[in-house]
């Protein structure tokens, strides 16, 4: 249920604009890879790239390829719908659909998928991915409320549920944590560590302890300068990056000695 | 991200300190205006409402008091009297109105749909533009347009629909079995209706659809929602309330409309729900037209009354249609 991914010479546009420039990197099975580096060096482009949801803007393409167990995402016949069903993907924002019931959240994907499903066979599966999401003790009683009536740190923890809930190979987060406070944090970065069993996790983040806390490898990014594009300055193991990393730039933005 | 002209802005200098009492006082006085204004505003549409509920009450009173309508009044049958007209009247209205709105809803959620969602940017405000267009058109012209134009193409269309659906109480035909020709029908008009409706209704859903948030349709498509799934799971139940809010303004359009009714419409005072056959309904709107100018006093005084029940109906129109939308509040995102 976890597959590898397999990032080859990867440029990334908006329109002619090239945001990110000649990335290459494998992300491992049933492991966590952090993407780290400044604002605007296109870590969160990058991570959109793998499901293709880089492409909804208008404008925007790639060059080069992204194979996961050695198919190309981008290659010919491939329906990013199919892709998409494959990488779940955490934003941001929590983004529970508000007109849905919190039960209604996690089938959403399993309603795409295929639309029929018993009764039983969706209050176990609601039941499932709220478990695995930490999140069933405390909504149990209330499925049938809306999901935009939890907290910010429950909402992103139904978005969680509701991405695995259709068991994907991989699973993305977009700074899954940036409007969370620190407790819905900790909960949270406990979650990625248990979901690594089970999936492929890339997480962006702008919290280099939360790349060092939950990651077992890490990449950094960086830009030259404004307008030039993000490039993929190194990535290795997360305790190699933190404690001797190989480029200067690295070290200098975990120590606080950038820009 | 960022241009490169950001970076070579020169530093901001500080603002010189603000004179504070005066810019106080400035900002109390224009807070003040604003907040008298806008109170003056919503007093100024309430106050329009009542004279206008006022005005009906007491012009219609007299007719309403009146014993022996009857016998003053034509067009109010021997031994009958005023509400033997009015509930017809009442009836067609709302007939008219509600199949009008059955056509023009899904044909203008579907072109907000392609202008928001499926046509490409440039195509997509041309479109827009057209619709809009509709709208400026007067409704005498649409009435011509449905006379002359309209009507003789829909004619087979409406045979048709006798023929093989005649089963259908709606698509009846007349004593012959047949769809009345010429079809100066209710299905016409409302047809005629329903494209006068439409640019409203298309204009409201386009915008509430653009407005769903971005982040609701990335949650959608992560999850492999298909274009159409996309708007099922996050466009659609986020426009909901909007649409229905589209569809009010358009029947409030709809229950009034005179003109296009007048000239389409070969009235009847029936309780029919016969679409096809002429002489069946009439609205309350194009009756009171038809008839204002020859009506004496209390004709007119009667006319006004039914003027009353329209007013009437579009409030209990607009009641209900709050009471929909509030009924899913928790579930609308507004939260």
């Amino acid at each position: 249920m976890a597959q590898r991914i397999d990032v080859k010479d990867l440029n990334i546009y908006y329109g002619d604009f090239l945001a990110v420039a000649g990335v290459e990197m494998s992300v491992e099975p049933r492991s966590v890879t952090a993407f780290i580096g400044p604002s605007g060096c296109g870590k969160s482009t990058f991570l959109r790239t793998l499901n293709r949801m880089h492409e909804v803007i208008p404008g925007a393409h790639v060059e080069g390829t992204v194979a996961m167990d050695g198919v190309d995402l981008y290659g010919a016949g491939i329906d990013p719908v199919a892709v998409r069903r494959q990488v779940g993907m955490v934003f941001q924002r929590p983004n529970p659909f508000p007109t849905m019931s919190i039960a209604e959240n996690v089938l959403a994907g399993i309603k795409l998928n295929n639309k029929r499903i018993s009764k039983s066979d969706a209050d176990e599966t609601v039941e499932r991915a709220l478990t695995s999401a930490n999140l069933w003790n405390e909504v149990k009683d209330r499925l049938n409320r809306p999901g935009s009536g939890l907290s910010g740190g429950q909402q992103q923890r139904l978005c969680i549920a509701r991405a695995i809930a259709v068991k994907p190979q991989v699973l993305l987060m977009d700074e899954p944590c940036s409007a969370l406070d620190p407790i819905s944090t900790l909960a949270i970065e406990d979650l990625v560590s248990e979901l690594k069993a089970d999936y492929t996790i890339v997480i962006v983040t702008h919290n280099m302890q939360q790349a060092a806390r939950v990651s077992d490898r890490t990449a950094f990014f960086n830009l030259k300068a404004t307008g030039q594009p993000g490039r993929l300055v190194e990535i290795d193991d997360t305790p190699t990056i933190f404690s001797s990393p190989r480029e200067q730039a690295t070290e200098d933005y975990i120590s606080g000695r950038f820009g | 991200m960022a241009s490169p002209a950001t970076a070579m802005t020169p530093p901001v200098t500080p603002d010189p300190p603000p004179r504070r009492r005066r810019s106080r006082t400035t900002d109390r006085g224009l807070d003040r205006a604003f907040r008298y204004l806008a109170v003056g505003s919503g007093m100024l549409i309430l106050a329009t409402l009542a004279s206008v509920a006022i005005f009906l009450v007491l012009e219609a009173l007299p007719a309403l008091t009146h014993d022996d309508l009857a016998s003053e009044i034509a067009w109010i049958p021997e031994g009958g009297n005023l509400g033997d007209v009015v509930g017809p009247l009442i009836f067609g209205t709302i007939l008219a109105a509600i199949v009008s709105l059955g056509l023009a809803v899904p044909v203008a959620v579907g072109i907000a749909l392609f202008i928001s969602h499926y046509a490409p940017r440039r195509m997509a405000s041309a479109l827009g533009y057209v619709v809009d267009l509709l709208a400026a058109i007067p409704s005498v012209v649409f009435g011509l347009w449905g006379v002359l134009v309209l009507a003789p193409k829909v004619q087979p269309v409406w045979q048709f629909l006798v023929d093989y659906f005649g089963w259908i109480p709606l698509f009846a035909g007349d004593e012959h079995g047949n769809a009345s020709n010429p079809p100066r029908v209710l299905m016409t008009t409302a047809l005629v209706l329903a494209v006068m409706i439409l640019p409203i209704i298309t204009a409201v859903s386009r915008e509430v659809f653009l407005q769903t948030p971005r982040l609701h349709e990335e949650a959608a498509l992560a999850l492999g929602a298909t274009r159409w799934e996309l708007i099922r799971m996050a466009v659609l139940p986020f426009g909901r309330s909007g649409v229905t809010s589209a569809a009010m303004l358009g029947l409030g359009r709809a229950l009034g409309e005179t003109m296009a009714v007048l000239m389409i419409l070969s009235p009847g005072f029936l309780y029919s729900f016969k679409l096809l056959v002429a002489s069946q309904q009439q609205t309350i709107a194009a009756n009171i037209a038809a008839k204002f100018n020859d009506a004496d006093d209390i004709g007119r005084s009667a006319l006004i009354a039914t003027g009353l029940a329209l007013f009437v109906i579009t409030l209990l129109v607009n009641l209900g249609a709050r009471a929909i939308v509030a009924r899913r509040k928790d579930f609308s995102g507004a939260n």
